[in-house]
């Protein structure tokens, strides 16, 4: 229901200090004097902390964006929503981006009124099953009653699964994530499925984690990227090349530590035009003409942030995986600045 | 003159209204229409009751199975909430003390309960019954566990397997705990509504009709209650309305009615507009469904 007065509430009532539609998101976002970043509460990706300050992987991106624009990662406002609400909040001007683990696809690009940005997590979905069942891969789940998050592409991916290989899963479809986690504690379900990332957040919530395992099978691939609304091409270019810095930065050598000592001492001619000190490569409209030195030295760069967030000394202990950069085997790869 | 006035007033406001979102609506990008209906689900349901339901039907069908799921929860619903309110209004005026402090603890209890904590509640408590393997059994073919009561069918016995049970008839824990939930908070109302009703009635009747004889029960059933019927007749169907209304809960704790499918499918085609304007026609429609109803049948014991 929130999300239909939402949408009627924008349609009604359109201009009400939201990003116009069709209207400059960048001259909305100037006369706000903060970005407002959609996303989705899970440990990892987005947490409160005790000073209702926002942390995490999604969290860190969207920030980079307030950072480039204001040097100031205050300037960034965060607005949690459900996977079913979420897009109503992107499409009614609520936010300027939705960084929350939307998975790129096809239908989702080509017929509704949103651009995806840059990929920044290359993740897949999988299933998670406690260790007492002995299922050790994802057809050994044939039969089982299976609890999926609502609103996400893993309901479908789901039953694409069972269809391709000739299994049956019995569905539970909950909305809240924290329903089907206790739902699978319980037992009520032999598993439950979720992107990879998503299964190892929800492994952290879990009284009793090593009683549990994700079998390794991935049965989709979940390209995440943040979601701006069409029809403002100027932001959008914003936030691409604000997502891909932190992935130029690793390439460069370049991390939060040692970004200062850069600026000042470098002579490598890439480095000059990446961190602005040669101007020219990364000047655009609204942004700071350092703006990728800025994002280095608060936010980090792809391994600082994915480290801080998701990496093996965080609760999720994630591995890189084919988040790594091209050159290192995996899938990361940053178009020039120059 | 004043009412035609406002009649004009309020249609200008909803074609104003109705305009206003169209024109922001087509700004936005947005289109409305109803393809989407004859696409694919690729999604599965959980519970289908009666029907069957596979990822290759379409949308059309998804809807269906959770009208039908909605609509097997509203009958049953209020057919249990109608008899248990009844029952506990009668028994709270009973001269019994011990019957009248229990229904009243019942009926504050669960009235001043959130209906969505008492789902959660009884869904968590519904989680705690055996596992598959270790389930109840009193008799052959017959199993409580957690993965809910399943029941000889005409044709077959449920089966156990690997992970739970198949075959035969079977009432999954989340349609239980939906149903347990709100035949329990409606009926707490409903027994408000009987007892009102009952006690209105002048209490000469009761007195004549000792006075003629009749038993406490024998006066209840031919004197009080079909003169009470009247006043809670109206009430009665307005709860049953709240029940209907309130069934959508269900998308809490994972049953498959249609407000949860219209969710998802809303999702997954961004047809939120369209999904949400048959829930409306589907909410608007049972309740005046029911209102009309309860009013031919008001009609009939007023006449």
């Amino acid at each position: 229901m929130k999300k239909f007065l939402l949408l009627i509430l924008a349609a009604g009532c359109a201009n009400t200090g939201a990003a116009p539609p069709g209207g400059s998101t960048l001259k909305a976002v100037r006369a706000r004097g903060t970005v407002k970043c959609g996303i989705t509460a899970g440990t990892g990706f987005a947490t409160p902390d005790d000073a209702g300050q926002w942390h995490g992987f999604d969290v860190d991106f969207c920030r980079a964006v307030a950072v480039a624009l204001f040097n100031d990662p205050s300037k960034a406002v965060f607005l949690p929503y459900t996977q079913q609400q979420r897009f109503s909040g992107i499409l009614s001007g609520e936010v300027d981006i939705l960084a929350n683990g939307t998975t790129v696809t096809s239908s989702r690009a080509l017929q509704r009124p949103f651009h995806f940005g840059p990929i920044y997590l290359y993740d897949g979905q999988g299933f998670m099953v406690p260790k007492a069942s002995k299922v050790t891969n994802a057809k050994g789940l044939d039969g089982a009653t299976v609890c999926v998050q609502q609103g996400t592409t893993t309901e479908l991916n789901l039953a694409d699964f069972a269809r391709k290989n000739k299994v049956t899963f019995r569905p539970v479809v909950i909305e809240d994530m924290r329903a089907a986690v206790a739902a699978l504690a319980a037992g009520r379900c032999d598993a439950l499925t979720q992107d990879f990332a998503g299964l190892a957040t929800t492994r952290s919530m879990l009284q009793h984690p090593n009683d549990y395992v994700v079998l390794p099978d991935f049965i989709s691939k979940e390209p995440i990227a943040p979601v701006v609304r069409a029809g403002d091409d100027q932001w959008l270019e914003i936030v691409n090349w604000v997502f891909r810095a932190p992935v130029e930065a690793e390439e460069l050598g370049i991390n939060q530590a040692n970004v200062e000592q850069f600026q000042t001492t470098t002579t490598d001619p890439e480095i000059r035009r990446f961190l602005g000190l040669d101007p020219g490569a990364i000047t655009g409209d609204g942004l700071d003409p350092q703006w990728t030195a800025h994002v280095i030295a608060r936010v980090g760069n792809y391994a600082d942030i994915f480290d801080r967030d998701l990496g093996p000394k965080t609760p999720l202990g994630m591995d890189r995986g084919v988040n790594k950069l091209w050159n290192a085997g995996g899938l990361l790869y940053s178009p020039p600045f120059r | 003159m004043r009412r035609w006035v406002w009649i004009i007033v309020g249609i200008a406001l909803v074609v104003w209204g109705l305009r206003n979102a169209a024109a922001n609506l087509e700004a936005r990008g947005l289109t409305i229409g109803f393809e989407f209906l004859t696409q694919p689900a690729n999604f599965a349901i959980g519970d289908t009751g009666w029907l069957k339901f596979a990822p290759d039907d379409t949308m059309g069908r998804a809807i269906i199975v959770g009208l039908l799921n909605t609509a097997r929860v509203a009958a049953l619903g209020c057919l249990f909430a109608l008899i248990v309110g009844f029952v506990v209004g009668i028994s709270r005026l009973s001269a019994n003390p011990t019957l009248t402090g229990l229904t009243r603890a019942y009926v504050e209890i669960l009235r001043s309960t959130p209906l969505l904590l008492l789902l959660l509640f009884l869904s968590a408590l519904l989680h705690g019954l055996p596992t598959a393997d270790h389930a109840l059994s009193p008799l052959p073919g017959v199993f409580l566990s957690d993965r809910g009561l399943y029941l000889p069918s005409l044709t077959e016995l449920p089966r156990h397997t690997r992970f739970g049970f198949v075959g035969g008839t079977e009432l999954s824990p989340e349609l239980a705990a939906l149903l347990m939930a709100l035949v329990l908070h409606q009926s707490a109302h409903i027994s408000e509504v009987v007892r009102g009703a009952i006690l209105a009635v002048p209490k000469g009747q009761t007195e004549a009709a000792h006075a003629l004889g009749l038993s406490r029960l024998q006066t209840l059933r031919f004197v009080i209650v079909p003169q009470a019927l009247r006043a809670m007749v109206p009430l009665l169907a307005q709860n049953c309305v709240s029940l209907i209304k309130n069934s959508s809960l269900a998308v809490a704790i994972g049953f498959p009615d249609v407000v949860s499918v219209l969710n998802t499918i809303g999702n997954q085609t961004g047809h939120n507009v369209e999904t949400m304007l048959i829930m409306v026609v589907v909410y608007l429609s049972a309740s005046l469904t029911v209102a009309y109803a309860m009013g031919r049948y008001n009609a009939r014991i007023t006449a």
